[in-house]
Order: C-alpha cells, then sequence, then structure tokens
C-alpha cells in the first residue's frame, strides 16, 4: 500500500472501522481526489482545529449538503477542465436521512461524484441514535429495549434501490472486511462518467458493543451470514456478488454484538431471530448467493 | 497556533497528536512466524503499521523500537512494524493476522 | 467619519442617455449578474425572484454568459452547492427569498463562517405562516446576524450597480464576506423601469477575475471547515467582525470606483433627500423611498421641514453616518417593512442602539408597515409625519401598526 492519504493521530475510536474505509478509498482514488464530508464521526475525529488527518484537499460543510457542495465542486472542476476525483465520505445518518434530498439532486443532476456512505447503522457522532440505516431490532439509544419495545421496529431502507431509483450508473454494496473488493469497486465507480454510489459495511465498537479487536470479524460475519450482501449493479442491473457457500446462521453475527444482546434474553427474541434469519434466507435467494 | 479566516487547515497535520498516548495493550510481533501478507497494514484504522527495512534503524527507532529490541530483530528482510507513536492499541491486527503473529501484551508504561 | 452627501448626484437623475432601456427589474439584474461573470449559478424557483434565474438561464442557452448553470432541488441545495463551488475558486451567484432564504438560514452561517465570497440577492417576502407571497423585509432583516453584509435598494438601477459592487466589496481580500444585495419583491422585481443596463466591458474593468488565496487543490491540499473547540471559535468570529467593521470604509471606497469607472454615484452606506435642514426626518430601507420622496416634495411645498435619510448598507450598520446624518434633527421617524414579535422591529432598535451613547438626544418613534405586501400610500406617509410632530412634545407610541385594519380586528 502507497502511503496512506489518511494521517494517523485522528481521534476516532481504538478499532473504529471508518478511518480503515477511507484509507482503502483513497488508497483506490490516490491523491488527485478532492474529499467532501458531512458533518459526521468521520469529520470530527479528522478535523479538530488547527489538525486535519487528510492529505487530500477536504471540505465539510453541514450535515445534510455533502452531495450539493459536492456538486458544486464538480461542476467547477469541470468548468477548468480538471480530471480531479469528486468523492463524498459520509455516515448513514446524513446519507438516508436528512441528506437525502441533497442526494437525490446530485444523483438526479448525474454529477461525476462518487458517493461513498460508511454505514454503521446509526447516528454514532451524537451517541448512538435509530437512523433509517439501523437495521430490525438493532437496540440504539433512540430505540432501546424495553417492556414495550424490541429495538427499532423497521427495516433497513434500501439506499441502494434509491440510488438506482435515479439511473446512477454504478451502486455496489462492500464492507471493510473485504479491502480488496472495497478497493476494486472504488477504481470501478471512479471510470464512471456520472454518479456511483457505494455502501460500506462499517461496524462501530462503541454503537454496536464488541471488542475492538474484532471489528473486521464482526463485518466478515455480516457478509457470511447474509445479511450484508456484497453486490455491484450496473446501469440497474446485478452484475456480481460475493458468493456465500454455506452461510453462517445469523445467531453467530448478533451474539458477536451487544446491540442485539435482548434478543438472546427475552423470551420474544426467538421470534425476532426467526425474522431476521427469513431476511438473510431472502437475500441469499435474491442475491443467489449460494449457487 | 495562526487563526486562519475560514478555519483553513494545512494537510497531514493531526500527525501532531501522538495517540498511542491511548493505549493500553501494545502489539508485539513476532517477525518469524510473519508471511508479510500485509492484511495488518490493510486493516489499522490508524495507518500506522508500516512496511520497514530491518537495516532501517533510524525508522524503527522512530517507530518506538528500542535499541535491544532492534538488535534482536531478523537481519535483512522487510518488516511489518506498528508506529508506537499512533498504535491505539486496538487489536485489530492480532485478531486479523492468519499467523496469529501479534501478541498484545499489557504495556507497562 | 463624513457621509457622503450623495444625494444630489443620485436625486438628480442623469438624462436620458442612449443606453437606457425599459426593462423588467429582474432582467436589469440578471444582466448585471451576467457582466459580472460568475462561474457557477444555481437557481431553485420561488415568487418573486424566479424571473432573475429564469433570465440568467436564458443567457446562458444562448451562449450570451458562459457560467454552469445548476438546477438543484431546493434552495437549501442551491446555496450549498455554491459553497463547494466557491471553496474550487468560483465566483458563485444565486438569487432567493422569503421561505427559501429562511432553508438556507443553516448554510448562510456556514457561508460567512467559511469566508467564501458569495453574492446573492433577496427579492424580498414576506414570510409564512401565514403564507404569503408579496413584500416585505422579515425575511432578511430577520437573517441579519448571520455574518452576510447586506444592502437594501431603492429601485431598479441601484439593485443592478449594488450586484456588480458587491462582487468587488465581497471578494476583497481584507472583507471576504458574503453579501445580500436586498431588493424589495414585486416591486423591484416586475417593475418596468427605464435603467442604464452596465456596461460589459466597463464592468469587467471594475471587477477583476475572482482569485482567491486557497481553492480545494490537490496540487495543494487543503481543509475546509473544521470544528473549532472553544479556545479557538471566538477568534474566528472576531475576525468575522472585524472585516464587517472594515467593510464600512470599503463600501464607500467601492462607490467612489464604481463612479469613477461607470459617471455615477450608486452606493456607499446611507443617503439622504432633503435633509439637511429638516426637523422631522423620516428613516428607512428600500423602494419605499420612493414614494416618500414624493409625499416629502409636497410636504416640503406646505413648508414642512421633514427629510429622509435612507439607510443602505445594513449590515454593517452605519453607526457614524447616522449619527452624522441625524444629528440635527427634532425628531426622528422610522418606518420599516418587518416587526420584531416580542420585540420592535430591526431597523429602529439597531438605530436606537447606534444613537443612544451618542449626544442625540432626539425623539425616536418607530412604525412597521407594507407587511405581507401592504401599499404604503402618501396618506401614511403623511400620517407618520403628523405623529412624528406630535411626538417631539411627547411620544405616545414608540413603536405601532402604521396601516393596521382596526375594522377587520
Amino acid at each position: 500500500m502507497e502511503k496512506s492519504l489518511l494521517a494517523p493521530g485522528h481521534r476516532a475510536c481504538a478499532g473504529c472501522a471508518m478511518p480503515t474505509t477511507v484509507k482503502l478509498v483513497l488508497d483506490a482514488a490516490g491523491p488527485n481526489t478532492i474529499v467532501v464530508s458531512p458533518t459526521s464521526c468521520l469529520e470530527v475525529t479528522t478535523t479538530p482545529f488547527p489538525e486535519s488527518a487528510w492529505c487530500v484537499p477536504w471540505i465539510h460543510s453541514l450535515f445534510e449538503n455533502a452531495a450539493a457542495v459536492a456538486s458544486g465542486v464538480e461542476v467547477m472542476l469541470k468548468r477548468k477542465c480538471k480530471d480531479t476525483n469528486v468523492v463524498v465520505i459520509g455516515g448513514d445518518g446524513s446519507t438516508f436521512d436528512i441528506g437525502m434530498g441533497s442526494n437525490s439532486g446530485m444523483f438526479e443532476r448525474g454529477h461525476k461524484i462518487l458517493y461513498v456512505c460508511y454505514d454503521n447503522e446509526a447516528y454514532m457522532n451524537t451517541g448512538v441514535q435509530r437512523s433509517g440505516s439501523t437495521p430490525f431490532c438493532a437496540q440504539t439509544t433512540t430505540t432501546p429495549s424495553g417492556s414495550k419495545s424490541l429495538g427499532n421496529p423497521r427495516p433497513k431502507k434500501d439506499m441502494p434501490a434509491i440510488a438506482m431509483a435515479h439511473k446512477v450508473p454504478y451502486v455496489a454494496t462492500a464492507s471493510v472486511a473485504y479491502p480488496v473488493d472495497l478497493r476494486r469497486k472504488v477504481k470501478a465507480a471512479l471510470r464512471v462518467n456520472g454518479p456511483s454510489y457505494i455502501q460500506v459495511n462499517a461496524p462501530c465498537i462503541t454503537g454496536w458493543t464488541f471488542d475492538a479487536g474484532t471489528m473486521i470479524e464482526v463485518a466478515r460475519l455480516a457478509v457470511e451470514t447474509g445479511l450484508w450482501p456484497l453486490a455491484e449493479w450496473v446501469n440497474g442491473e446485478l452484475v456480481g456478488v460475493k458468493k456465500v457457500h454455506r452461510a453462517k446462521p445469523v445467531e453467530e453475527y448478533l451474539k458477536s454484538q451487544g446491540r442485539y444482546r435482548h434478543l438472546f434474553k427475552r423470551p420474544e427474541g426467538a421470534d425476532i431471530l426467526k425474522q431476521i434469519q427469513a431476511m438473510a434466507d431472502a437475500n441469499i435467494a435474491k442475491y443467489k448467493l449460494a449457487d | 497556533m495562526e487563526i486562519k479566516a475560514g478555519k483553513l487547515v494545512d494537510p497531514c497535520s493531526t500527525q501532531i497528536t501522538k495517540t498511542g498516548a491511548w493505549r493500553t495493550f501494545v502489539p508485539v510481533v513476532d517477525h518469524k512466524e510473519c508471511i508479510k501478507c500485509n492484511l495488518c497494514e490493510i486493516f489499522c484504522p490508524e495507518g500506522c503499521i508500516h512496511q520497514v527495512s530491518s537495516k532501517d534503524v533510524d525508522a524503527l527507532l522512530k517507530y518506538g523500537y528500542k535499541p535491544d529490541q532492534i538488535r534482536s530483530l531478523p537481519k535483512d528482510e522487510i518488516l511489518f512494524v506498528p508506529d508506537l507513536n499512533y498504535c491505539k492499541g486496538c487489536s485489530v491486527c492480532a485478531h486479523e493476522c492468519p499467523r496469529k503473529a501479534i501478541e498484545m501484551v499489557l504495556e507497562e508504561k | 467619519m463624513s457621509q457622503k452627501m450623495s444625494s444630489q448626484a443620485y436625486v438628480n437623475k442623469p438624462a436620458r442617455s442612449a443606453n437606457m432601456k425599459v426593462v423588467e427589474g429582474s432582467y436589469a439584474v440578471a444582466h448585471a449578474v451576467m457582466c459580472c461573470l460568475p462561474d457557477v449559478i444555481s437557481a431553485y424557483p420561488i415568487t418573486p425572484q424566479t424571473h432573475i434565474v429564469e433570465h440568467l438561464s436564458q443567457m446562458v442557452a444562448d451562449g450570451e454568459l458562459d457560467s454552469e448553470f445548476l438546477t438543484v432541488d431546493s434552495e437549501f441545495s442551491a446555496l450549498s452547492v455554491l459553497v463547494g463551488a466557491s471553496a474550487a475558486g468560483a465566483r458563485s451567484y444565486s438569487s432567493t427569498t422569503s421561505q427559501g432564504l429562511a432553508l438556507m438560514y443553516e448554510v448562510l452561517y456556514n457561508v460567512s463562517g467559511m469566508r467564501l465570497p458569495i453574492v446573492m440577492n433577496v427579492a424580498n417576502r414576506a414570510l409564512s405562516a401565514p403564507l404569503n407571497i408579496w413584500n416585505d423585509q422579515q425575511d432578511s432583516i430577520g437573517a441579519r446576524d448571520v455574518g452576510w453584509l447586506q444592502i437594501y435598494v431603492e429601485d431598479v438601477q441601484e439593485a443592478a450597480d449594488a450586484t456588480l459592487q458587491a462582487y468587488r466589496i465581497a471578494e476583497d481580500p481584507a472583507i471576504r464576506t458574503p453579501i445580500m444585495v436586498c431588493m424589495d419583491g414585486f416591486i423591484l422585481t416586475h417593475v418596468y423601469e427605464p435603467v442604464e443596463l452596465l456596461d460589459k466591458e466597463l464592468s469587467r474593468e471594475f471587477l477583476p477575475p475572482f482569485q482567491p488565496e486557497n481553492i480545494l487543490d490537490p496540487s495543494d491540499p487543503k481543509t475546509f471547515g473544521a470544528f473549532a473547540d472553544p479556545t479557538t471559535y471566538t477568534e474566528f468570529r472576531y475576525l468575522q467582525f472585524e472585516a464587517q467593521q472594515k467593510a464600512l470604509g470599503t463600501i464607500e471606497k467601492v462607490a467612489k470606483e464604481f463612479e469613477e469607472t461607470f459617471g455615477r454615484y450608486v452606493g456607499g452606506l446611507v443617503d439622504s433627500y432633503r435633509a439637511e435642514d429638516a426637523e422631522i426626518i423620516i428613516v428607512t430601507m428600500g423602494s419605499v423611498i420612493g414614494t416618500i420622496k414624493d409625499a416629502i416634495d409636497a410636504m416640503r411645498a406646505e413648508g414642512k421641514k421633514v427629510g429622509l435619510v435612507k439607510v443602505r448598507s445594513y449590515r454593517p450598520f452605519p453607526v457614524q453616518a447616522l449619527r452624522e446624518a441625524l444629528k440635527d434633527a427634532s425628531v426622528i421617524a422610522v418606518l420599516e417593512k418587518d416587526v420584531a414579535i416580542g420585540g420592535e422591529a430591526g431597523l429602529l432598535t439597531d438605530l436606537k442602539a447606534a444613537l443612544y451613547n451618542s449626544s442625540i438626544r432626539t425623539p425616536i418613534i418607530g412604525f412597521t408597515a407594507g407587511l405581507g405586501g401592504r401599499d404604503i400610500t402618501i396618506k401614511d406617509i403623511r400620517k407618520i409625519v403628523e405623529k412624528a410632530d406630535a411626538a417631539r412634545k411627547k411620544i405616545e407610541s414608540e413603536f405601532e401598526f402604521l396601516d393596521l385594519r382596526m375594522e377587520i380586528l
């Protein structure tokens, strides 16, 4: 690997998936890249004034406008005939929820921008609150387990489908545990003359509650159970998946994290586990992961 | 520190903050077991594992190796070495090493 | 600092030159923007500013203007797009009003904090609720603390000229602060008036290309928008505050340079009309000034010593210029098209604050009128003058709604 374009000394938690993800994205994109980030763990941990971990030009504006800001950068670069990559790297809170408007506009206008969402499945920067990306029955501080609640009652929003509905030419899901796959997908996305969207599973120690050293293992289990299929779509057509022969039962993945602990303690949890297994099975069938 | 209007900040400047002070456990690499697969370097969230020649004493000292440790390193090899100035002791490298060549040791400070 | 007595050059309008054309106010502004050669324009529709961006889009489509024109998904995005563009080195432009300006509120602070010299026309309009598309100035006056410079124009000529001057002021390396050029919606955007359209060559001479010191550029990477903790945040705000104080001088300087280039003085911090020996002075901003000047002429003919002081630069607030202009008045009446619910009104409060520590002890009364587009008539101005006259002896009411329809309450 070339010297990392994300310098050490940033304030991310020990074992955080996000800086690993960013390192890999930047390694694939190269130094001729401008990065735009929304308010997020990423932004806060990498740019405490007067320091910055970014070795490429980087701009942060607000929580919900990264895609719009990136659009402005892209338009000006095009005007100056520069072929610099424009990459948004943001969390799921911004991508799935508050930034939806901005994202929709950017996708729809067809800017040549790669949007990478590092998905830790909640608003982590503000202390682990539920986002549109939080999976079914995961606990967060705003969807805790209690006598009236089994955690987040809603399924995860399908952002890749939303991107494809905008006719985004290249869409992919990736994982921090599969670095070669992630780098390849970033390179493929940057070759597209239009918008692209890559959603990267990025486990969060603080929010999901697991031993920091197992961060990659947790991400791997999400893929190996079928809960996080690694897929690639070009012009809306599925062109590739990572096969999962003999998928592991979802329990292995769910047991590895504290945010699902309640499902193993409460009697109602058994039924939920079945439902989550059904979701994994549905993915395996839909994406033909086992064939 | 100079306040530049508009909050412009110089690149790569977090390097002045030595996050190595955060850790409780320090990774110790068994270089004989190491097969140079690169996975520790790829997965490290700090990006602070480096490929270093065993002859590059300056770099090894900079990364936190003591002189007697350097003397006992394999000669004439490329080594994968954590930069102890920044290593937060997360142990992802130890978990992911396919040869279990990295051990997390309670650090005496 | 002595007030520039610009009223002579301005009140006595230049004789109709061959360059004058009858155009829609929005067109004059769009034409001015075209003369500024912006790199990136973002557009989102909202009445009554939409004509400005529509004209610009036609200019781009016809090849008259070489700009990147983005139709965006909301006003929030409209300004956010300009954040990225400006940081990448683009001279940037957008226009909005009312709900759009309110939606942009977060980005307004972000732009001024990041010291991006964006220029925006605000076609002043009332804020919902209740929904109302007609003119008043609640929108931009409500945003007076966001760190942008604010200029309020009286007529279409001034709207166009102020837009060109705005880029000069905003992009000045000592200022580097975004500017809102505020013009009354419908009244100035949709009116057809004879205007001397800016000359493209002279504009190019007057406004050099935008060359910021730092931009997003891989050959010299910089981080824009880091977070500042309690040990440094105050200093950033102070630098902005200081820049606006410097802008007091820059606004005057640029107006003089504009006069040297274009042969007419349209600018500065304040202006006045028949105020030199006035006993009753009306202070206001915006297009209502046209009506007030007519009313003053009529009342002067009747022997009343009435005059007007126009506040043109609302931010930075021209404290010294106003103290100078108002020092000999016997009573001051402030008229404005906004209201500060729970307080009084923006201009009134700012003016009282500006005069309080001076030696001026003149009674000041305030009026809000024209909210939601209600027409302000010469009768209304006469009413103000009557009340001001009475206030010389005793202030009956410090602040009131001038045009309240009691019969429907």
